[in-house]
């Protein structure tokens, strides 16, 4: 059991950003039952590759000879910090450049938005052979850059703010788990340069209503205080949202839903303590309104002691 | 474990009552803020102003019943019976309608453009389906609203309603029937009351004839359209501005209008505009012949090019025969090093990241699934016209003004296009990338231009303290094409100057049509 719980306590989390265009943007910084202590912070370095080349207009599955394979590179920095052994205080932000490989659209590059989030472990217990953990996870995401949302499927991003709540549940056994979370997105109306715009109907403003989402997130694997494994299998889902029509382009407030399968590693190397290297991916296997994406990303965190604590430990 | 949940459940409140009180949901839009329409003159003398081609045209329209008659009282029993009982909905729909007519039906239709502006999906072996009038509801849905389509289409349902108003005064002046409101005092004016009179109704009036407009131009939508016209219809009635015979008149002198319109829409050689692939290989070939490097298609697979003989549509303002005066100079030669230079600049464009341009260009676009150019200068006529309580009539002629000039100025540029067939500037420099889609057509001269000058000259005319502000607006739209990588200067510069001539022809007969200014 002491075992189990310096799994979940020892090490710092996967970080990896989505990036939103013309696919759902999910930071799954929060999408973990890992925690860090007190007063230890991780800070972290993620790589990631996007691309796609077909995509779903409505559920009709096309590609776009005019576009080619859309692809985005995302650097992103971050950070967690153990306020508490039970609560921590996550933050990331990415920098973003996209490419269209066919036509003359032009990528954009550029800060995306800042997310934030209070990872709070509310319920640890022993249940059988193993360790139940509940965490509640509250994030937000602010745009930063100033970067032009309705330009999809280029765009870095939906620049929206948005508030969510999740909940995680994790059950470990030995050096297994596994987990399930779901979390509610409530998104702002975005501001688009254009002063009017056809969704189903005609609407004279530059304000865009965003459909609220929903996210799911089922996950198992082993972890060692060497090496985790993990796959997970997410689904993200619009709460309303309109279909591309037909040969249309993609809009902010598309009803846009994705299933990823998708795996991620981690090495905690043994010589240098703190210091750890992830890898991973996810392919959307199913999509409606999104780019049928695949992505690949690498990270490199460190985690480190801000300052001695001697109530805690 | 008691303790954590203890914790748990206020922490929780917090955090659902913080989540759902944040992040903004409602949104006004403008043209939910329009007032009812209550006009600063009713333009009584309107049924001497000239119309667009129905001048010498005969229409009959039932000499109505006197108000002392059986059928009379019952449409005023008809309208108390409505006003006694009010819905909600039914309050909404006289609050929507009540902001005009004329108005409402130029966003219906700019509705229908944005629902229609999109290029057909390929066919498997790379060619493109057409679409058809006589099967408008299979795909390729009927019509193709492009730019050239819109502006025709803005155009005959604007003179249509313009024409049809006209007519309108001649009979309500020859009858003299007053408003439902001033025959009964038991009846509610829920709209601003007039003292023009009500026989026949000018919202059916122009119900009728845009309805009968739109059987031409939107053939699959005619089950939203007619709800639009019942809605109408009944809006009257329940405000107490009309009684039923009113309506039953305005709608059946809207339709005889609307033949007169249908008649010329008909041979006015739009339906040719697509041309053949024969066509489509001469203009290669001619140009070619010339010496200058031909446009092709820049989409994949290659599409043929949007109506390339849309020069050919018989023009509102001036004769076919006009065009070639209206015409640019040619442009740069291809091999020149005036043409290199411009489309250096482009380069420049294209390697610009500055966020201003981008904002110009997304705002500008009004590319596939908007309102096109046209519709985007409705836009803007409509929100300022909204702001000089015009009569319904006035409405009518300034939209016909406007709206003659965008179709004849899609005519100008398109014959400039196929008369040039020159190529965009990511034809001949393969680096340069562009903020907006290319639209599938040639390069000299600008349709943004072309439409932006016309319309900010009939604007100008119309509302002249804001002259200066339109002919910047005007000017930034072209702007807007070349910092957007798809169009070189000249493009632009010719575009808006032939744009301007073709919005001096509808200002001239805005000089002499009665209406002032």
């Amino acid at each position: 059991m002491k075992h189990c719980l310096q799994y979940i306590f020892k090490y710092c989390l996967v970080v990896l950003v989505c990036a939103g265009f013309f696919q759902p943007a999910s930071a799954q910084t929060e999408n973990d039952a890992l925690m860090i202590p007190k007063n230890y912070f991780c800070a972290a370095g993620v790589y990631t590759h996007n691309s796609w080349d077909h995509y779903w207009e409505g559920t009709f599955k096309r590609e776009n000879l005019n576009l080619g394979t859309i692809s985005s590179n995302v650097y992103a920095v971050g950070g967690n910090y153990g306020l508490s052994n039970r609560v921590n205080l996550l933050f990331m932000i990415p920098y973003i450049t996209s490419n269209a490989s066919a036509g003359t659209l032009r990528g954009q590059r550029g800060v995306q938005d800042i997310s934030l989030a209070v990872k709070w472990l509310a319920v640890k217990q022993e249940v059988g052979t193993g360790l139940l953990s509940l965490h509640a996870i509250a994030s937000g995401v602010i745009p930063v850059g100033d970067y032009q949302a309705d330009y999809l499927p280029l765009s870095l991003g939906m620049r929206s703010k948005s508030i969510a709540l999740r909940g995680l549940l994790n059950y470990q056994v030995g050096r297994f788990f596994v987990a399930g979370s779901g979390q509610y997105v409530r998104k702002d109306n975005i501001t688009i340069d254009r002063d009017s715009y056809y969704t189903t109907e005609m609407h004279y403003t530059n304000q865009v209503a965003m459909p609220n989402a929903t996210n799911f997130l089922v996950s198992t694997g082993y972890r060692s205080l060497k090496f985790n494994a993990e796959a997970t299998l997410t689904k993200f889902n619009t709460i309303g949202g309109f279909d591309i029509t037909k040969n249309n382009m993609p809009f902010p407030s598309n009803n846009m839903d994705a299933t990823m399968a998708g795996a991620i590693f981690k090495y905690m190397f043994q010589s240098i303590p703190g210091l750890e290297l992830t890898a991973g991916g996810n392919y959307v296997l199913k999509g409606r309104n999104v780019g049928q994406n695949r992505s690949f990303f690498g990270g490199l965190y460190y985690v480190f002691a801000v300052k001695k604590d001697k109530s805690d430990k | 474990m008691k303790r954590n949940i203890l914790n748990i459940i206020p922490v929780m409140m917090i955090a659902i009552s913080v989540f759902s009180s944040s992040c903004k949901k409602d949104i006004q839009e403008r043209n939910q803020l329009y007032p009812a329409l209550a006009p600063a003159n009713i333009d009584l003398d309107a049924d001497t102003w000239t119309p667009v081609l129905t001048a010498s045209s005969t229409f009959t329209v039932a000499t109505p019943d006197a108000i002392t008659t059986p059928n009379y009282l019952a449409d005023l029993n008809e309208i108390k019976s409505y006003q006694r009982n009010l819905t909600n909905e039914q309050k909404d729909i006289i609050k929507y309608w009540s902001a005009g007519s004329v108005l409402r039906w130029n966003e219906i239709l700019r509705e229908l453009v944005a629902k229609h502006n999109l290029p057909p999906y390929q066919n498997n072996d790379g060619t493109y389906p057409a679409p058809s009038a006589a099967n408008p509801l299979a795909y390729p849905l009927f019509p193709f609203s492009n730019p050239p389509y819109a502006a025709r289409a803005y155009a005959y349902v604007s003179a249509a309603q313009y024409d049809a108003l006209v007519q309108t005064w001649k009979f309500k002046k020859q009858f003299g029937r007053p408003a439902p409101y001033k025959n009964d005092p038991a009846i509610q004016a829920l709209v601003p009351k007039s003292d023009l009179p009500s026989y026949p109704s000018e919202d059916a009036v122009v119900a009728g004839v845009t309805a009968k407009m739109m059987e031409l131009l939107f053939p699959g939508d005619l089950d939203y359209i007619q709800k639009k016209v019942a809605e109408e219809k009944l809006y009257r009635i329940m405000a107490g501005a009309n009684t039923r015979s009113d309506m039953d008149a305005g709608e059946a002198l809207g339709k005889q209008v609307a033949a007169v319109f249908l008649a010329r829409a008909r041979t006015d050689g739009a339906g040719a505009a697509i041309g053949k692939p024969e066509d489509w290989k001469a203009f290669e070939t001619n140009t070619s012949a010339t010496g200058q490097v031909p446009w092709i298609s820049l989409e994949l697979p290659k599409r043929p090019p949007m109506l390339p003989l849309f020069s050919k549509v018989k023009p509102f303002l001036f004769e076919n025969s006009t065009i070639p005066s209206i015409r640019p100079p040619a442009p740069y030669s291809t091999g020149s090093p005036e043409f290199k230079k411009e489309a250096d600049e482009v380069l420049a464009m294209s390697n610009d990241h500055s966020r201003e341009h981008e904002r110009i260009v997304a705002f500008w676009a009004d590319g596939a699934g908007t309102v096109t150019p046209t519709g985007h200068w409705n836009v803007i006529a409509a929100d300022e016209f909204v702001k000089h309580n015009y009569s319904e009539v006035r409405w009518a002629r300034n939209f016909a003004l406007l709206n003659m000039a965008e179709m004849d100025a899609a005519i100008v540029c398109w014959d400039a296009k196929y008369f040039y067939f020159n190529p965009r500037p990511t034809q001949t420099m393969f680096n340069i990338k562009t903020l907006t889609g290319i639209p599938n057509f040639p390069s000299y001269t600008s349709g943004h231009s072309t439409f932006s000058g016309a319309a900010a000259t009939v604007l100008s005319y119309l509302v002249p303290e804001k002259a200066t502000q339109f002919m910047t607006m005007a000017k930034e739209a072209g702007m807007s094409r070349l910092y957007g990588g798809i169009h070189y200067r000249s493009d632009c510069d010719a575009g808006l100057a032939s744009g301007i001539k073709v919005g001096e022809y509808a200002v001239n007969r805005a000089k002499t049509d009665g209406g002032g200014k």
